[in-house]
């Protein structure tokens, strides 16, 4: 995007500048409640990242779809399917990767099924991704079945050689499990492809004026199903991860809102994967703080407590930021030529 | 000519869903005749499977009730989980915690105390949609979360009944709502207030500010209506109808509150509202359907050997049959399909 | 801006694409086009000769088919039946591309830009240039947008945001777009709705200039005057049919008009001088924001007497609807004050405004007018159904709704099959008399009339005008605000010029003249 690129270095900061200041404070609060010991720290920033994994691919789902015009409410049960699916295949065929490649295709057939509903059909998609959700419900609880295992175990961790033993850095950022790697990889790609290349500036075109689009020759409704279908692969990536690295087994509704906060970070994150990130950074973190409240034996009668932050601190993150964030012009708007 | 094509829309994505269900349950081993007769027999077959039917279908009501009023505003209220608890426990609270009243004071005191907290509960997503924008899909999903753990809490610390197991204690008699013969006095409660829901929306001035901020919110504003004040308003309605449904199963049906009760059932509220077309009367058969396939579940089972689950994947069907625009397209014209769209108010 | 008309007679780059100097082959044939929407047949067996370095203006009024067949030809619909032939060959238009493919280009009345996108960015749309890679060559694309510019002399800011430029501005770089893919067609769809006098007369310049170097040019209009002044041939429409064609040079104004219409039309309201009374809306040093946050409105006052039609002229965006939106409730200004009667109506909220006597026909009647899925009868009284008769205690009275309703369905002719037809199906004229009808009608001391017209057919435009007259010998106010000028002269007694959020000029419409006008919308100053 073209408007108020920041002229230099400078500029950037004082843009970026309440970012800076909460991720200052946050940085403070977690050295206290760590009492300042490297092993608490860390495993806190490590928290952080594993919570913010699936929330980061499922903005990146959902931003890829805004983008292009189209609303998905329908993250939450694709990864739940996606989850589902992908330990079902894994623990069937003792293959990880074959489970990570199931959740994907999950996902990716979901999505065509949202795409189908709301580009093909023209249905409301609200409504289409709810009807998702509780498809997905429904159907993982009635075909789950109780004590399967992974016959391998969960994804390991893989470490990057020497970088991995630096103090702090080298266990959170280099010392990660396969699908983690691939979605901090995944950030930057899609971001340059959103706005470096000719599909990210004719899918922008598509989300905010899709007739405009449509008159120089761009095939809106083949736009909108392609994003939709690739955003639905992202969310089974998400899907997979949960059920596959980071827990190592399923349960009945193990994604336990996320595909809606993460909803939030899109929009927190204004619909550009790198903000999405940091948003997810932050909601991670309102989530590994849970364990920091009991390294301080903070509210251990009242576990209730600590279980509602994260979604209070979505709710106030709503109420406070999507009023000034725009969002793609035509999204919730089903778009024909005639 | 129209309205008959409406009336049968929702019909055939009933029959389309027992259609599949029953393909689905023979791909499982057993015989779907068998299934839906047992289905059929734990449901309606005598009083007292028909009362269990009732009583299954009383909170289903509400629950649809809930979700068909939000949407006449344009409003997706999937909150009803979370209104239906808090009404559930704030009326057992209160259930058992006033003693000496008289039936005629205590139970309609102890449903009130339901209804609002329920609209309190519901208010809160209209206050942040109407003054800050935020969409309901997610505040009122969050805000589920939220009143789970909440209740949770209460009823473990604060009113919490002497013992091992989490709940709160009995009601006094004096709150519960009786049961005629087999029938659960609930049910009919229920449908009073449907038809009160019908009545308001059609021939109120109240009513037509609600249909109106539905329908297109920028001339209804242009026409002096307070867009702001009717989302509020709706929203806490809509959080009073879910959380009396709540209260109703606390007082009719369970005695006391007990987390973990009716998971779910803010999507159900959905599937209902869905298949009455967001009608407030039509959400009675629907509930009834509903209810039925649940009471009759269990017997199903014990019969026919089938998981009941199965009647999971048949609401789920029928949900997506009934929004699948395709049949909806196929049945109305644009524009009536166009009120069952929600979409416009995302980000606004 | 834009350079003046000497600059393009003496360049001579203007050589697009391969271009036949002959200017009788036809560069476009369209035979038997027919389309139908549901039940409305909106293009009966047309046929069209466009010949190449030739203008060609398609007249009609509202809803007479001119749209919907170039649209035809642009590949947006699909003609039920009908052949296009181009250069000679037949071809099939099933997409924009294919058109595209083919050469022709089209200049849309809602312009087709993606507003947060630059201009470079719109430009090159579906035609970027790129590496290898797909990697998007923006200065390459920026570099190239900047030669067509000078080429054709339409001078743009290539890294401008599209929604930050002025109309005027848009639409040249909506015209380039059509430029750059090569257009030897080109269509323009009332291109001169959004422009000041001086703006159209630039662009009917460039027209000219580009048909002298062979493009043939397709012109939609219902500005009988243009028709005039531009056109080499005319084919007029009406009710989804040619129902002539001619050359400037065989007509004049009344004589188009009648075969717009079918029948010889009133151009001009017939009026008697107003004798305004007491001073009834008075803004005091207005300034308001726009939804942007930037001044809109900035420092304007003004005042409108009972009796008398005081008509803002100016360029849509230049303040109007901030005005408007302040005066009838729907915006807070930053500073100043406006008073109906005595009444200041600071933080008044709309309904309370309007119980004050002020009537608001608005300017976007789907978005703000009716409500579409609620009745005819509902709509008519939208503005009072809270009150009795038509509500007693919170309950609606349906029977006093009912009889209010036929009654004014009888007294403005409104054509609809009965009063609880969804208003969704009238057409835009009966829409309009709709809420003529209900803001008429409720003993209103002040009107806010905006855009009061638009897109509606003669008829209507008629009965719309008679009405506002009449309504002003009763001793109405009216605060009218209009795109068109020529309305704007016709009907007000007392006229303002806007620009920029200021009323650069107010005075008896007798002492203005369209030039001073249009130079006032144009550059914001009144001197020569």
């Amino acid at each position: 995007m073209s408007r108020n690129q920041p002229k230099n270095i400078k500029q950037f900061l004082f843009n970026k500048r309440w970012w800076i200041l909460t991720t200052v404070l946050l940085v403070f609060f977690t050295l206290w409640t760590a009492e300042f010991q490297q092993a608490n720290t860390t495993s806190v920033l490590v928290s952080t990242l594993r919570h913010s994994t699936p929330l980061v691919l499922g903005a990146m789902c959902g931003l890829l779809c805004e983008r292009s015009g189209v609303i998905n409410i329908g993250i939450e049960g694709q990864m739940l399917m996606s989850a589902w699916g992908g330990f079902m295949v894994a623990s069937s065929s003792g293959s990880l990767l074959l489970g990570v490649f199931a959740g994907i295709g999950i996902g990716m057939m979901m999505g065509g099924v949202l795409a189908g509903i709301s580009v093909g059909l023209r249905g409301d998609q609200i409504i289409a991704g709810t009807v998702i959700n509780i498809a997905a419900i429904g159907i993982t609880s009635f075909f789950f079945s109780l004590g399967r295992t992974l016959p391998s175990g969960k994804a390991q961790v893989i470490k990057l050689g020497p970088l991995a033993d630096i103090p702090i850095a080298g266990r959170v950022l280099f010392s990660n499990k396969p699908i983690t790697y691939l979605t901090l990889l995944m950030i930057p790609t899609l971001w340059f492809l959103l706005f470096r290349t000719k599909w990210g500036l004719r899918t922008r075109a598509v989300g905010e004026h899709p007739s405009a689009a449509e008159t120089v020759g761009i095939s809106v409704i083949g736009m909108r199903y392609f994003n939709v279908i690739m955003g639905g692969g992202i969310a089974g990536l998400a899907g997979a991860y949960l059920s596959l690295e980071a827990v190592g087994s399923f349960e009945r509704g193990m994604t336990n809102g996320k595909g809606f906060v993460a909803l939030a970070v899109m929009i927190f994150g204004r619909w550009n994967p790198v903000g999405a990130w940091g948003a997810a950074l932050l909601f991670g973190y309102a989530s590994a703080i849970q364990t920091q409240f009991q390294f301080r034996d903070w509210l251990t009668n009242d576990p209730q407590f600590i279980g509602i932050i994260p979604f209070v601190v979505t709710i106030v993150v709503l109420a406070g930021f999507v009023g000034r964030a725009r969002p793609p012009a035509s999204i919730g708007q089903p778009y024909s030529r005639e | 000519m129209n309205n008959l094509r409406l009336f049968l829309m929702p019909i055939l994505a009933v029959a389309l869903a027992i259609a599949t269900g029953a393909i689905i349950i023979a791909l499982s081993g057993s015989s779907p005749v068998d299934a839906y007769k047992a289905l059929i027999d734990g449901s309606l077959s005598d009083s007292k499977s028909i009362g269990r039917t009732l009583e299954k279908a009383t909170p289903l009501v509400m629950g649809g009730l809930a979700v068909a009023f939000a949407f006449k505003a344009g409003l997706f209220n999937i909150g009803g989980q979370g209104q239906l608890v808090f009404g559930a426990l704030i009326a057992g609270a209160v259930g058992y915690g006033i003693t000496g009243l008289p039936w005629i004071i205590h139970t309609p005191l102890a449903l009130l105390a339901g209804a609002v907290a329920g609209a309190m509960w519901g208010a809160i997503p209209g206050i942040l949609k109407a003054s800050r924008g935020a969409h309901e899909v997610i505040t009122t999903i969050m805000l589920n979360f939220v009143a789970l753990n909440m209740t949770d809490w209460l009823a473990s610390k604060v009113w919490r009944e002497e013992g091992v197991i989490v709940r709160t204690p009995h009601i006094e008699s004096s709150a519960e709502i009786p049961r005629w013969g087999e029938l659960p006095a609930g049910f009919f409660l229920a449908v009073v207030i449907a038809f009160l829901c019908w009545y308001l929306l059609r021939s109120t001035t109240f009513g037509f500010e609600i249909k109106s901020v539905g329908l297109n919110p920028n001339a209804a504003s242009y026409a002096g209506i307070s867009v702001k004040k009717i989302v509020i308003m709706t929203m806490a309605i809509s959080g009073l109808l879910a959380a009396l449904g709540g209260a109703i199963e606390t007082q009719g049906v369970v005695g006391r509150y007990e987390p973990g009760f009716n998971a779910g059932l803010g999507f159900e509220g959905i599937t209902i509202a869905l298949l009455a077309r967001t009608h407030p009367l039509a959400v009675i058969p629907a509930a009834i359907l509903i209810g039925a396939m649940e009471a009759g579940g269990s017997m199903m089972q014990f019969k026919a050997d089938v998981s009941p689950e199965i009647t999971d994947i048949i609401q789920a069907l029928i949900l997506i049959f009934v929004a699948t625009p395709i049949i909806v397209r196929w049945f109305l014209s644009q524009k009536e399909a166009n009120e069952l769209s929600v979409s416009t108010t995302w980000g606004s | 801006m834009w350079e003046g008309p000497d600059h393009l007679l003496l360049s001579d780059n203007l050589t697009p694409g391969n271009k036949q100097m002959s200017s009788n082959t036809l560069a476009l044939e369209a035979t038997g086009i027919s389309k139908t929407f549901g039940t409305v047949k909106a293009n009966d067996q047309i046929n069209l000769e466009i010949k190449k370095g030739r203008i060609h203006a398609l007249l009609g009024e509202n809803g007479a088919g001119k749209s919907t067949l170039v649209n035809i030809l642009f590949g947006l619909y699909k003609a039920d039946s009908g052949i296009v032939k181009v250069d000679g060959e037949p071809v099939d238009l099933g997409r924009p591309k294919d058109a595209i493919d083919r050469g022709i280009g089209m200049v849309h009345q809602h312009f087709q830009l993606v507003p947060v996108l630059t201009v470079a960015e719109n430009i090159v749309l579906g035609n970027e240039p790129s590496n290898k890679a797909n990697v998007l060559d923006i200065d390459n694309a920026k570099g190239k947008v900047r030669e067509l510019a000078e080429k054709y002399q339409l001078e743009v800011d290539t890294e401008a945001v599209v929604e930050d430029l002025p109309v005027g501005t848009q639409q040249r770089v909506e015209i380039l777009r059509s430029l750059y893919r090569d257009a030897d067609i080109l269509i323009l769809d009332e291109p001169t709705a959004v422009l000041t006098p001086q703006e159209t007369d630039h662009l009917l310049q460039v027209l000219k200039k580009l048909a002298s170097q062979g493009v043939a040019i397709i012109f939609i209009t219902h500005k009988l005057r243009e028709v005039l002044e531009v056109a080499d041939e005319v084919t007029v429409m009406r009710n989804g049919q040619v129902v002539g064609s001619t050359t400037p040079a065989e007509t004049d104004e009344s004589g188009l008009a009648e075969m717009m219409v079918g029948r010889s039309v009133v151009l001009r309201v017939s009026k008697e001088t107003a004798s305004p009374g007491a001073t009834i809306l008075q803004a005091k040093n207005l300034c308001i924001k726009d939804d942007r946050g930037l001044m809109a409105v900035n420092d304007l006052s003004l005042e409108v007497r009972s009796g008398e039609i005081f008509g803002i002229a100016g360029v849509e965006g230049n303040g109007q609807r901030e005005l408007v939106e302040t005066i009838t409730g729907l915006r807070t200004a930053d500073t100043g004050e406006v008073f109906i009667g005595n009444t200041s109506i600071t933080d008044f909220s709309p309904r309370q405004i309007t119980e004050l006597g002020v009537a608001h026909i608005p300017e976007d009647r789907e978005k703000h007018g009716l409500i579409g899925a609620h009745s005819v009868a509902d709509n008519l009284i939208l503005n009072r159904y809270y009150k009795s008769p038509f509500s007693s205690r919170g309950i609606r009275q349906q029977k006093a709704i009912a009889n209010y309703a036929k009654e004014m369905v009888e007294k403005f002719d409104i054509r609809t099959p009965d009063i609880d037809t969804p208003s969704s199906s009238l057409s835009g004229g009966n829409k309009q008399k709709a809420i003529a009808a209900r803001e008429f009608s409720h003993n209103a001391q002040l009107l806010v009339a905006s855009q009061p017209t638009r897109g509606i057919d003669v008829g209507s435009i008629e009965f719309v005008h008679q009405q506002l007259i009449n309504q002003r010998d009763q001793g109405l106010a009216v605060l009218l605000v209009s795109a068109e000028l020529d309305e704007i002269l016709s009907l007000s007694d007392r006229i303002g010029v806007i620009y920029r959020g200021q009323l650069i000029v107010t005075a008896n419409a007798t002492d203005l003249d369209r030039n001073r006008i249009g130079r006032i919308m144009t550059t914001g100053s009144d001197s020569n």
